[in-house]
């Protein structure tokens, strides 16, 4: 009897915690979006409405809505590729055999990672200031003229982009590392005997060894440009002309700015429904690759 | 190994590589020191001229960082001991102990993995609001108590702990109880050290939870009294710099010091997937 019992005792107050603090939340949200719960509700829970679908009716009339969609969309689209690509490219880099101090160099470039958001984000507001800041002074060098980044609409994305390329590239890279030291070295050697050369060698050998790697960093970094909240809040407002507004950030406004939480449970759950697309998309992607 | 030509190549490339990636950080700690105004300048300045502390003693005289400080440490310490209570002797019994329909019980939250935390957000906050939660600690720390990822983590730890060991000691008549803080919790310090590292960073860089839930400005954590400060001192570069450096440098030092702990568990989570 004593030893049936224990287990639970063991594992029930986590799954009670997940149970109570995660599970509920997320099914009581798609709850939620059927209602018109809004600061009335808020005050007395009589003025509760089952509206149906109109949330989510009404977010597809509201051009913010598109932008903000639209918005995250860009972010995936370029951000994706660019944080693989450039996080393959600097675990190549650190991972080569003859480099010396190679742990230096990896903890250097996995450093912006560990950073607080925030703060880093303040940071690089200031890095982009059109007259004083540090990245159109580099930019000069090469003869590019200021870029008013916060400032102009069409700025303001690929700016936030390249902070948030900063900042997660080392996570990426880690994970890269970690794959291509499975890679065989023998393979490479044998490669190069056959006369292939560097580009040669990562397309035939390296690549479609760390393929399956490249696909979850790839599903990880897709939820993580989804989820863009902290760096329009602190570097943009969702500005300049709303060019920055993530799906998340209007959210949050239509819950906690506007206290439309009907609303913001609906963009919640089409957040999530989005997610789970591109994931299972990229899964089967993959597996028609295995296959072929 | 000798000097090649490709060797000192490779090596030149990866340190300006790292000086690229780390100048953010050493401008915002030179800034930090420089004194208000110093650095809007043409062409930026990269040194202070005449180093001074005067936008610290700004920040803790004038806007009461330190008890931001405070706030963000009492809370990143709750929040580790708390997850660190609720997820270890779980994560243990899903590697260990039988108990029915625990196979199931546990793929079911390798699913859940994939919900962003953002999904419940808003019923989250109304729940807290009926038990009369918003804007306290308590609430601020309840997400860390549903560590799904911590479980995870500390049960594929525990998969390498011999069950021979385990089956010895119930022999001997030890409680499950005796067994699991006198044999597992000793051989589990380095996983437990990494998970403590990852909540307490994580609750630390935390942002948008702690502005959801935390209404008065009084129990403002770093990161959101940061963000209410940068909006309000958009031209105060060299201040904003010292409050950067407080908020973040705690975190970059405590990684630096336990990096081993902290990379092997970022591997170990990465092969989630």
């Amino acid at each position: 009897m004593r030893r049936s019992r224990a287990p639970w005792l063991f594992v029930s107050p986590a799954l009670l915690a997940i149970g109570l603090f995660f599970a509920v939340p997320a099914i009581a949200s798609l709850f939620l979006s059927f209602t018109d719960f809004d600061i009335y509700a808020l005050a007395d829970l009589a003025n509760l409405r089952f509206v149906g679908l109109q949330n989510y009716g009404r977010l597809i009339e509201n051009p913010l809505f598109w932008r903000a969609m639209g918005n995250t969309l860009w972010f995936v689209v370029i951000g994706v590729p660019l944080t693989v690509g450039l996080s393959l490219a600097a675990a190549l880099l650190v991972n080569a055999r003859t480099l010396k101090w190679r742990p230096v160099w990896r903890v250097a470039l996995f450093a912006p990672y560990v950073t607080t958001l925030v703060a880093t984000a303040v940071v690089w507001r200031y890095l982009l200031h059109t007259r004083y800041g540090l990245v159109n002074y580099a930019l000069g060098w090469f003869g590019i003229e200021p870029i008013d980044w916060l400032g102009s609409p069409t700025a303001s994305l690929p700016a936030i982009l390249i902070f948030v390329a900063w900042k997660t590239f080392g996570y990426n890279m880690i994970i890269f590392m970690a794959a291509l030291q499975t890679v065989p070295h023998e393979l490479h050697e044998a490669a190069r005997i056959d006369g292939a050369g560097p580009w040669a060698r990562f397309r035939h050998v390296t690549l479609p060894a760390i393929a399956p790697v490249v696909l979850l960093v790839s599903i990880l970094s897709v939820a993580g440009f989804f989820q863009l909240f902290a760096e329009p809040y602190v570097m943009t407002q969702g500005g300049p002309a709303q060019s920055t507004v993530t799906v998340l950030y209007f959210m949050y406004e239509e819950g906690f700015k506007w206290w439309n939480l009907g609303s913001g449970a609906a963009v919640a759950f089409i957040l999530f429904v989005m997610i789970f697309a591109v994931t299972m998309a990229q899964l089967a992607v993959a597996r028609r690759a295995e296959r072929a | 190994m000798r000097w090649s030509a490709e060797r000192w190549l490779l090596t030149a490339a990866a340190a300006i590589v790292a000086l690229v990636t780390l100048a953010p950080l050493l401008w915002m700690l030179s800034v930090s020191f420089m004194a208000p105004g110093e650095a809007a300048a043409f062409p930026p300045p990269l040194i202070p001229t005449d180093p001074t502390l005067a936008n610290y003693r700004e920040l803790f005289v004038t806007y009461g960082i330190g008890r931001y400080f405070g706030n963000s440490l009492a809370l990143a310490t709750l929040a580790t001991i708390l997850a660190l209570i609720f997820t270890v002797p779980a994560g243990y019994a899903f590697a260990k102990l039988k108990f029915k329909g625990r196979d199931r019980i546990f793929q079911a939250l390798v699913g859940a993995l994939v919900i962003p935390g953002q999904i419940g957000m808003l019923p989250l906050f109304l729940m807290l609001k009926g038990m009369g939660l918003v804007n306290s600690y308590a609430g601020a720390l309840v997400p860390w108590l549903a560590g799904i990822f911590g479980i995870f983590l500390v049960r594929q730890y525990c998969l390498s702990i011999p069950d021979e060991m385990l089956e010895a000691a119930r022999v001997d008549g030890a409680s499950e109880g005796r067994i699991f803080t006198s044999i597992v919790l000793p051989m589990l310090t380095p996983i437990l050290v990494t998970l403590a590292l990852f909540v307490f960073l994580g609750s630390w860089n935390d942002f948008m939870w702690p502005l959801i839930i935390l209404a008065d400005q009084d129990l403002y954590t770093l990161p959101v009294a940061l963000a209410a400060l940068s909006r309000e001192h958009v031209q105060d570069n060299e201040l904003m710099m010292a409050g950067s450096v407080v908020t973040t440098l705690p975190v970059l030092i405590l990684f630096l010091a336990l990096q081993r702990f902290y990379m092997s568990g970022l591997l170990a989570g990465s092969v989630k997937g």
